[in-house]
């Protein structure tokens, strides 16, 4: 019902003129009914102009956008069967919080009583219902995002789309009502699109996630998958926090040479040559001493009280590692030894930054 | 910021006292000219400050025109009110619906010269009535529109001034409420109209208030292209009611009008005074 396909989809500002900047370079995915799939990536990088053009709000001037099995390129927004939640809420500032929602339904002609009961069924789950009557203004941001999701309820769509709708709200109310988009989904099961810059949400709110940078699709998978198997340096670098280390060098044997300091690796790399390196922080072995281990100095430490944050030099290279923060502190200047996993290191290729194996 | 120094509160109400008298002196003398008879006014000299007792004859024969103590037939003022109405209304409404339309075009659609569309509805900023007054009583009169209500408004509804205001205004509403209503379902005529309208009533409320007042004080253009007595406004007829040469004129008549021609603007200004000040003040979104 609610499956999206993207199919070679692509944006072009201004075709066929000089000025055609092209912003999305042939993206492809297939998303099932019911899935809750993020987009997540840089600002810039065409997340919000991928959703925009399958919500109709942007032409799409190349590839082929279906929902639900039907292609809807030339469809209008309002006969593509989706509804979408705003940044900033988009709520009509004159109207009451009843009419926000009804709004939609007035126009497709539902007969009133159908209104009113979709209204406040949507109310009720979204603990609206002592505000039907109060305008926007005289609400607080967390209420009007509340309207805001209201108002694609009500439509009953079989796609959500949201385009960072948690970004205007507090940390506190953010990581609340991510709490509630989840449980929303899972007692409405229907196909969302959720767009955000910030890892924290992509990570605990996807079923899979989309990772673009640059106007392409680097990565689709799970939020696992990613984390654990990145397949570019973009994503690696991109989620996980603090991002992971990765070292330029060329692969020798069991040896890796970093700008004149020569590791030792735990089993050979899968290529000789010039390679990419990626060691997540909190996946280095802190203190394990031994012929193997890698030498560090360290830089600046910070305690986030959970943990600690060792930054470190490896010859001219920053390195993070992330300890436990009942850890005793190393001192800045301190020498540190660092034992490493083989099945904790990443390989990319130093010319693509594609993952090997 | 604000200061208390009771040297500068005493300076700025002794300013605002008297502009208030700059403005309210020539009212009251026009009130109390009213209330007194022809010969009181014309022997006092100068004429008493004080209220007079004709105050009912004066409006009477003003309202309903008659034989005044001179002998001479005065015009009834009752109509010429009433066209006065009909035209500020006219003009005012007119305006407002016009100047709606076209800055919705030019901001919400993409057409080819929609830039140089703009253009040309803001140079005509730099043509008010007067300067095309030979050309349009031409076109008016062609059209057989002289001594007619659509005469009288026709020319002035068009209105540069509330495109531009009205332009700016929807510039400033947020482009994603425009996206919310295109996924609500809404066409343009229908998000102009519960979106779009709503969202500019302040502005609406303080443009009528001006324009009302534009159109009751129009004088010039009826001057020229109203001939018959049924066509005239008051403000013209004021001046008619004031005879030049050797003819005596019926002050108490003139000021009685002249007040009369005050009260409607003076009316709207007060009625609609808190959603004026709204409207040119903020800009709720």
């Amino acid at each position: 019902m609610g499956a999206i396909s993207l199919r070679r989809v692509e944006k072009t500002y201004a075709p066929g003129s000089k000025a055609a900047v092209k912003v999305i370079h042939g993206v492809d995915a297939e998303i099932s009914d019911g899935e809750f799939v993020v987009i997540v990536g840089p600002s810039g990088c065409g997340k919000s102009t991928l959703l925009r053009m399958v919500a109709g709000l942007e032409e799409i001037t190349g590839g082929e956008i279906a929902i639900g099995g039907r292609v809807v390129n030339r469809l209008e927004p309002s006969e593509r069967d989706i509804a979408m939640v705003f940044q900033n809420y988009a709520l009509y500032p004159h109207m009451s919080v009843f009419d926000n929602m009804a709004y939609g339904l007035k126009i497709a002609k539902l007969p009133p009583e159908q209104i009113k009961a979709r209204v406040d069924k949507a109310a009720k789950i979204l603990e609206l219902s002592a505000l039907l009557d109060r305008k926007p203004r005289q609400l607080s941001g967390g209420q009007r995002q509340r309207v805001a999701m209201g108002r694609a309820i009500v439509r009953q769509p079989s796609v959500f789309l949201f385009d960072e709708p948690l970004s205007n709200l507090d940390a506190k109310l953010r990581a609340q009502t991510r709490l509630e988009i989840q449980k929303l989904h899972r007692e409405l099961g229907i196909t969302s699109l959720f767009v955000t810059h910030d890892q924290v949400e992509a990570m605990t709110l996807a079923q899979r996630m989309m990772v673009m940078n640059g106007g392409r699709m680097e990565q689709f998978g799970t939020p696992e998958e990613v984390y654990q198997r990145p397949q570019t340096t973009f994503v690696a670098g991109f989620i996980g926090s603090p991002p992971m280390n990765l070292l330029r060098g060329q692969a020798d044997g069991q040896r890796f040479v970093v700008a004149g300091q020569t590791l030792a690796l735990p089993q050979p790399a899968p290529r000789q040559g010039k390679l990419i390196l990626g060691l997540r922080p909190e996946h280095a072995e802190w203190g394990a001493d031994g012929a193997d281990a890698w030498r560090l100095t360290v830089d600046v430490v910070e305690t986030l009280g959970a943990e600690r944050l060792v930054y470190c030099r490896l010859g001219e290279t920053l390195f993070t590692v992330r300890i436990d923060g009942t850890l005793p502190a190393p001192q800045p200047g301190q020498q540190v030894p660092l034992g490493v996993r083989a099945d904790r290191l990443h390989w990319f290729d130093a010319g693509s930054g594609q993952r090997l194996a | 910021m604000v200061e208390n120094r009771p040297a500068a509160t005493v300076l700025a109400h002794l300013t605002l006292a008297l502009g208030v008298l700059i403005i309210g002196f020539p009212v009251y003398l026009t009130f109390i000219a009213s209330t007194q008879t022809a010969e009181q006014i014309v022997q006092n000299v100068p004429m008493s400050l004080l209220p007079g007792s004709n105050i009912v004859e004066s409006y009477k024969l003003a309202l309903f025109g008659g034989q005044t103590a001179y002998g001479s037939n005065l015009p009834p003022a009752a109509p010429m009110l009433w066209v006065s109405l009909v035209s500020a209304l006219v003009i005012a409404i007119g305006k407002i619906i016009i100047s709606l339309l076209s800055a919705f075009a030019v901001v919400y659609f993409r057409f080819p010269g929609r830039n140089l569309v703009f253009w040309m509805i803001f140079v005509t900023l730099m043509l008010p009535v007067e300067v095309r007054i030979l050309p349009t009583y031409k076109v008016v009169s062609d059209l057989g529109m002289l001594n007619t209500y659509a005469g009288l408004t026709v020319p002035l509804i068009a209105s540069a001034t509330a495109t531009f205001l009205f332009r700016q205004f929807f510039l400033t509403v947020p482009d994603e409420l425009v996206e919310a209503a295109r996924i609500d379902g809404a066409g343009p005529m229908r998000f102009f109209k519960d979106v779009l309208v709503p969202l500019s009533s302040t502005s609406i409320a303080a443009l009528f208030v001006i324009q009302f007042i534009y159109g009751w004080n129009q004088y010039l253009w009826p001057l020229l292209m109203t001939t018959s007595e049924d066509m005239y406004p008051v403000v013209m007829g004021i001046k008619r009611m004031i005879s030049g040469g050797d003819a005596a004129t019926e002050w108490n008549a003139v000021m009685a009008t002249a007040m009369l021609a005050m009260i409607p603007p003076a009316l709207v200004v007060i009625l609609m005074q808190r959603w004026f000040v709204k409207g040119l003040v903020d800009s709720e979104k």
